[in-house]
């Protein structure tokens, strides 16, 4: 059976969730493997965390010699592994990093690339989520290696026990691939709440908040869920730009997102419509995001959601 | 030096986009303009030549698509661009991403020796967000992308950027492609003398086989990549929406919560 490609997403050495739902999509197309870009000192770590999730190998790619540049070594690393390993299919995290790794690598070996997959099947067959969520879409590559990148949440993880072999890669890394590079870097300051793109559940606020968003984050931390914002309550200086949920903010998939005082502009819809069950509270029972829901609340978010949030944590007892 | 912004043509994304039979998307019928998302590309693009004053400076607006396309160039010359182009060929209809950027490298190497090509994040269509990078792959150009601020010198570029997990300074050495967010700065609208200063601006029309394309590198043949089936979403079974009165909303939103096995 042929190899899988699959990039370990991860903060140093830490695996994070997704790379686990890939891994269990990827058992779907062929075998199998992950690829760490990395420490070397953590590789053995990795693979131990892979391997309970069906990697059957584990690439180490030590990064001690393009840490800190942008996309291009990696995407030069995945190039020498796809010809060494010639794999049924290669996928990458559809973060922004993740999608811009994938470009790069579907120009150098001429294949077919697909982006922000909610879904793939066997024989590479992927669903995509489009025009705000109005069309389902069945797409594959038709040329190459498919390159593939999946949404956060698209799969349910599978604990599967596998080898995890460990091979050290040595990837020859161009000069020209270094010449964009990371000068400096605040580290996003932690708040205890899963981070946005990731979270099995998100917790929105929007204008209707008024600029107090402090019962939207009380909702969100009785449920374990990440905070998220509209673009008017951005552009309104409540909450910084990496809050924003929507087109030209970030593109959420949980299994629930709940939005709180968002009326649902179409940018908005577009950055969350794969979420699997979706719920509004807003008083303006003409707001366009209730076309969308599961459930709903015609009322104050100000009154509803602190309510809620004690009954919730009154249950947790 | 030698700017060009890429602009695009898109469907107006509060129009009601449709699939043709062939799963291509149904353009005929729904209005179209520049993509919201490049103005800001056009904005950074003519800030960097504002900012460099005294320097030589072209600012060359590129859009590759059908007839209509050329509403964005126009666009863009109006806003400050000093020239345009439009890559104008039936044989490009249904490019995927790859197809495309092969088309926008083409043009950009045809404009001349180019130092910087800027891009909005994604376009307000497709929205995949990977052009930049696969034109930037075509050219063997570094990419520094999803910039909130940039800032150029001499041969240096940097750019502030909110990544996946911190703010990141992002630095590079032109030539390089660009892409910038909407939180770049406010687009500015074209003024009378601008529209009127358009009309004058130099615009040339391309062919693929102008570009040195082979029409079957591009177009929904060649594309790497096949939407088999599209359905329209089935029409969501409405959902439960309840009145809060008296806290009843809370009370309801916490059983449909329960149920569905959030809490």
């Amino acid at each position: 059976m042929s190899e899988v490609l699959v990039v370990v997403d991860h903060v140093d050495g830490a695996v994070k969730k997704p790379t686990y739902e890939l891994l269990t999509i990827a058992a779907r197309l062929g075998e199998p493997s992950a690829v760490f870009i990395g420490s070397a000192a953590q590789g053995a770590q990795v693979a131990e965390a892979v391997k309970a999730y069906g990697a059957e190998k584990v690439y180490v790619v030590d990064d001690a010699q393009i840490k800190g540049y942008l996309v291009a070594p990696k995407a030069e690393v995945l190039q020498q592994l796809v010809a060494k390993t010639s794999p049924a299919a290669v996928l990458i995290q559809s973060s922004a990093e993740g999608k811009e790794i994938a470009a790069r690598l579907s120009v150098k070996i001429s294949s077919g690339l697909i982006t922000d997959a909610v879904d793939v099947q066997a024989g590479g067959i992927t669903t995509q989520s489009v025009f705000a969520g109005n069309f389902t879409v069945n797409a594959k590559a038709t040329q190459g290696t498919p390159v593939i990148t999946v949404k956060p949440n698209s799969a349910a993880p599978v604990e599967k026990a596998a080898a995890g072999a460990v091979e050290q890669f040595d990837a020859v890394i161009s000069d020209a691939a270094k010449t964009a590079q990371i000068v400096a870097s605040q580290p996003r300051q932690a708040s205890g709440r899963p981070e946005l793109t990731e979270a099995a559940v998100v917790v929105s606020g929007g204008r209707g908040t008024g600029g107090d968003f402090t019962s939207v984050e009380a909702f969100a931390d009785s449920l374990g869920a990440a905070v998220g914002a509209s673009r008017a309550a951005v552009d309104s200086g409540w909450k910084p730009h990496t809050f924003q949920v929507g087109q030209t903010g970030k593109t959420v998939s949980p299994q629930l997102y709940v939005a709180a005082g968002i009326s649902g502009a179409i940018q908005h819809r577009a950055g969350m419509q794969t979420a699997k069950t979706i719920v509004a509270v807003n008083k303006d029972e003409e707001a366009p995001l209730f076309e969308l829901v599961d459930f709903g609340v015609v009322g104050d978010l100000h009154a509803v959601l602190p309510a809620a949030t004690a009954q919730i944590e009154a249950r947790k007892g | 030096m030698n700017i060009v912004v890429c602009v695009k043509y898109v469907p107006d994304a509060t129009a009601d986009r449709q699939f043709k039979s062939d799963n291509t998307v149904d353009r005929v019928g729904v209005d179209g303009l520049l993509s919201e998302l490049d103005e800001y590309a056009v904005e950074q693009a003519l800030q960097v030549k504002e900012k460099r004053d005294g320097e030589e400076i072209t600012v060359t607006a590129l859009s590759v698509g059908p007839e209509k396309a050329v509403d964005a160039v126009r666009k863009a010359l109006q806003m400050g661009a000093d020239k345009g182009v439009h890559v104008l060929d039936d044989a490009i209809a249904g490019s995927d991403a790859a197809a495309t950027s092969l088309v926008i490298a083409k043009a950009v190497e045809k404009v001349g020796p180019v130092d910087l090509v800027v891009f909005g994040m994604a376009s307000t269509d497709a929205g995949m967000g990977v052009v930049p990078a696969m034109v930037a792959e075509r050219l063997g150009l570094p990419q520094v992308t999803l910039a909130s601020v940039v800032e150029t010198q001499g041969n240096q570029v940097r750019i502030k950027r909110d990544g996946d997990a911190a703010t990141e300074v992002i630095g590079g050495t032109l030539p390089l492609v660009l892409s910038v967010t909407d939180q770049s700065g406010e687009a500015r609208y074209p003024s009378f003398k601008g529209i009127m200063a358009a009309k004058k601006k130099p615009l040339e029309t391309f062919s693929v086989a102008d570009l040195g394309i082979d029409a079957g590198q591009v177009g929904l043949a060649a594309a790497w990549t096949q939407v088999e089936a599209t359905a329209a979403r089935p029409p969501r079974t409405a959902g439960e929406i309840v009145k809060d009165e008296d806290g009843s909303g809370a009370t309801a939103l916490v059983e449909f919560l329960a149920s569905k096995k959030f809490i």
